[in-house]
C-alpha cells in the first residue's frame, strides 16, 4: 500500500514537472519569436476581445440554431439510410445501390461545395414554389452531408450486432421489422453513441461554412469585425465560443464511454 | 488645406529637382524620370530591389482594372494593361518614382491578406481599400487617390427600383461583400429591418441578387456601373448614397512604418496637382450620373 502510494505520488510529480517544462518551452519559443509583438497586437488585443464578444456570441446563436435543427433531423434520416443499406435479399438491391451511391457522393464532395451548389444553384432555378432562404438551403445541405456520414456510423453499429440476436428474435416470432426495431437497432445505437457525438461535434464546427451563402453567423461576423479594424483577435472570440460548446459535449461522450465500459465489465463479473 | 499642401510640396519638389539635375547632370541616369528628391528607385525600401511590387486582388474587376485577360494568373482584367483606374494610377505613381513599365510587378494578394501581420509580399496594395483610423493602426495608408460614394443596385421592375430615400430602403433585404465599407454603410446608416447578407465576394452578392435571394446590393458607385452594365442584365442603379460622416476615400495599403510611404505620397500629390488623377478619373470612372438617394 505504501509502495503503491509513493509510486503514485512520484508519477504525479513527474507529470507536473514535465508539463511545466513543456509549457515553459512553448512560452519561451513563442514570446522570444521575432514577430511576437506584432502577433500579440494582431491576435491578442483584450480591448477588441471584450468589445466584440457579445456581438459575435449573438452571431453564434445562428450556428447553434442551425446545428440543433440539423442534428435532430440527421438522427432520424441517417438511421433510415443505414437501415435501407442493410436491407437483405436481392429484391432490395436497387435500394441498397441507391443508398451506396448517395453515401459515396455526399461523403466525397466537400461540404462547402454542397452548401454552395444548393444555396446558390436551387434559387437560380427561379421556381417560385421553392424557398430561396439561405439558412434553409444551408441546413438542407448539412442534413444531406451529415446523413451520409452518420448513416455509416449507424451501419457499423447495426453490423456489429451479432446475427444470432436477430435469429433469436425471429425464432421468438418477431417479424424482421420488429426484430430490427426492438432488438438490433437499440443495441446498435447504444454502441455507436460515442462516434455519433463525434460526428455532431464535426457538424457544429461545419456550421461556420454556411457563411459562404451570405449568412452572418459567427465566422462571417468575425470577418466583418476583422476587416473593420484590421485586427485578428476576433478569431479568438469565435474559437472560445466553439470550445465552450464542444468541450461539455466531449466530456459527456467520455462519460458515456466510461459508463458503458463499467456496465459491460459489471455484466461480465455477474 | 490639401491644395496648399500639394502646392508647397510641388514647389519643394521643383526646387529639389533643379538641384538634382545640376548634381547628376553629367551622368546619364537610366531612371531619369525619378524627379522626386530622395525617392530614386535604388533608395527606396522595396520587397525586391529595382522592382516596384504591387499587390491587388484577383479577379481584377473593371473599372478599376482594364484590358483583356492576358498575364497569368489575372482574371477578368489585367493589371499589367495599365488600363482601368487603379492600374493607371499605379503606373503613374511608378513613373513618378522613376520606374519603367517593365519594372512594375503585380502580385495577387486577397484583401484579407493585405493587412495580416508579418512581412508583406508587396510594396503597396491597391484594390479599393477605404481608409479608417482603426485600420490605420494596423497598416499605413497613402494619401487618397479616389473619393468614393456608395450606391444601391437592384433589378428593374422590382419595388426597390422605385425607392428615392435611405429611409425607403429599410424594408428591403440588402447584401454586400464582407469587410467592405458598403456593409458598414448598410449597418450604420440604412439599418434595414431584415438582417443584411454578407458575401465573400461581390460576385456572390450579385448572384444572390440575380437569384432574387436579396433585393439589392450596396457597392461603390463605379462598381455599381460595372455591375449594371455587365453582370446583371436587368440591373439598375437605384441611387447614389449620400456621404455620412467623413468622406470615404481609397488609399494604397503599405506595411506599417514603411519609409516608402513618404515617396508614394509625394507621387500621388503630384498626380493630383498636375491633373493626371482627374484625367484618369474622367477616362475610367466618369459615367452618366446616378440618382441621389436623400
Amino acid at each position: 500500500m505504501t509502495a503503491r502510494g509513493s509510486s503514485e505520488s512520484r508519477a504525479v510529480a513527474i507529470a507536473v514537472v514535465s508539463t511545466f517544462v513543456v509549457l515553459a518551452a512553448i512560452v519561451v519559443v513563442v514570446t522570444q519569436s521575432p514577430g511576437w509583438d506584432e502577433f500579440k497586437a494582431y491576435f491578442l488585443n483584450w480591448g477588441y476581445y471584450s468589445d466584440s464578444f457579445e456581438e459575435i456570441a449573438r452571431a453564434f446563436l445562428v450556428n447553434v440554431k442551425i446545428f440543433l435543427v440539423v442534428e435532430a433531423i440527421v438522427l432520424v434520416t441517417a438511421l433510415l439510410m443505414a437501415i435501407l443499406r442493410s436491407l437483405p435479399g436481392p429484391v432490395f438491391f436497387p435500394i441498397r445501390a441507391l443508398a451506396v451511391v448517395y453515401v459515396d457522393f455526399f461523403r466525397g464532395v466537400p461540404t462547402i461545395l454542397v452548401i454552395l451548389m444548393l444555396g446558390q444553384g436551387i434559387p437560380a432555378l427561379q421556381l417560385s414554389w421553392l424557398p430561396t432562404d439561405q439558412i434553409f438551403w444551408a441546413s438542407v445541405a448539412l442534413v444531406l452531408v451529415y446523413t451520409a456520414y452518420v448513416s455509416e456510423v449507424y451501419r457499423a453499429g447495426i453490423e456489429s450486432v451479432h446475427p444470432s440476436q436477430e435469429a433469436a428474435a425471429r425464432s421468438l416470432g418477431l417479424t424482421r421489422t420488429q426484430a430490427l426495431r426492438h432488438v438490433v437497432v437499440p443495441q446498435a445505437v447504444r454502441r455507436v453513441i460515442p462516434p455519433l457525438l463525434n460526428d455532431f461535434i464535426g457538424l457544429q464546427k461545419d456550421t461556420a461554412l454556411v457563411s459562404v451563402l451570405g449568412i452572418v453567423e459567427v465566422l462571417r461576423q468575425t470577418q466583418i469585425d476583422q476587416a473593420a479594424t484590421f485586427n485578428g483577435t476576433y478569431y479568438l472570440v469565435a474559437a472560445t465560443l466553439f470550445v465552450l460548446i464542444t468541450i461539455p459535449l466531449a466530456r459527456f461522450t467520455d462519460w458515456l464511454v466510461a459508463r458503458d465500459r463499467r456496465r459491460q465489465q459489471a455484466g461480465r463479473l455477474a | 488645406m490639401r491644395k496648399l499642401l500639394v502646392t508647397s510640396l510641388l514647389l519643394a519638389a521643383a526646387a529639389a529637382l533643379a538641384v538634382a539635375a545640376t548634381a547628376t547632370g553629367a551622368r546619364t541616369a537610366p531612371a531619369a524620370k525619378a524627379a522626386i528628391p530622395g525617392c530614386a528607385p535604388d533608395s527606396l525600401n522595396l520587397v525586391e530591389d529595382g522592382v516596384l511590387t504591387i499587390g491587388a486582388d484577383n479577379p481584377a474587376f473593371p473599372p478599376w482594372f482594364g484590358g483583356a485577360e492576358k498575364t497569368k494568373p489575372w482574371k477578368v482584367s489585367d493589371p499589367y494593361s495599365g488600363k482601368g483606374y487603379e492600374s493607371a494610377v499605379a503606373y503613374a505613381i511608378a513613373s513618378q518614382l522613376g520606374f519603367t513599365k517593365s519594372q512594375v510587378k503585380w502580385t495577387v494578394v486577397p484583401f484579407n491578406n493585405s493587412f495580416r501581420p508579418g512581412d508583406k509580399p508587396f510594396d503597396f496594395y491597391v484594390t479599393q481599400v477605404s481608409f479608417s483610423p482603426e485600420r490605420a493602426k494596423a497598416v499605413d495608408f497613402s494619401m487618397s487617390y479616389y473619393f468614393v460614394n456608395q450606391a444601391v443596385v437592384g433589378r428593374k421592375g422590382t419595388p426597390i427600383a422605385k425607392v428615392r430615400s435611405i429611409g425607403g430602403l429599410k424594408k428591403y433585404k440588402l447584401g454586400a461583400q464582407v469587410g467592405t465599407t458598403s456593409y458598414q454603410y448598410i449597418n450604420r446608416w440604412i439599418r434595414p429591418s431584415s438582417k443584411p447578407l454578407v458575401y465573400d465576394t461581390n460576385d456572390a452578392a450579385v448572384q444572390a441578387l440575380k437569384n432574387g435571394q436579396i433585393d439589392g446590393i450596396v457597392v461603390d458607385l463605379p462598381t455599381a456601373f460595372y455591375v449594371t452594365a455587365v453582370q446583371v442584365d436587368d440591373g439598375v442603379i437605384v441611387g447614389k448614397l449620400p456621404t455620412k460622416g467623413t468622406k470615404e476615400r481609397f488609399g494604397l495599403v503599405l506595411e506599417k512604418g514603411n519609409s516608402l510611404r513618404r515617396c508614394v505620397n509625394r507621387a500621388i500629390a503630384r498626380l493630383w496637382a498636375n491633373g493626371t488623377i482627374k484625367k484618369l478619373q474622367n477616362t475610367y470612372l466618369a459615367k452618366a450620373g446616378a440618382p441621389d438617394l436623400k
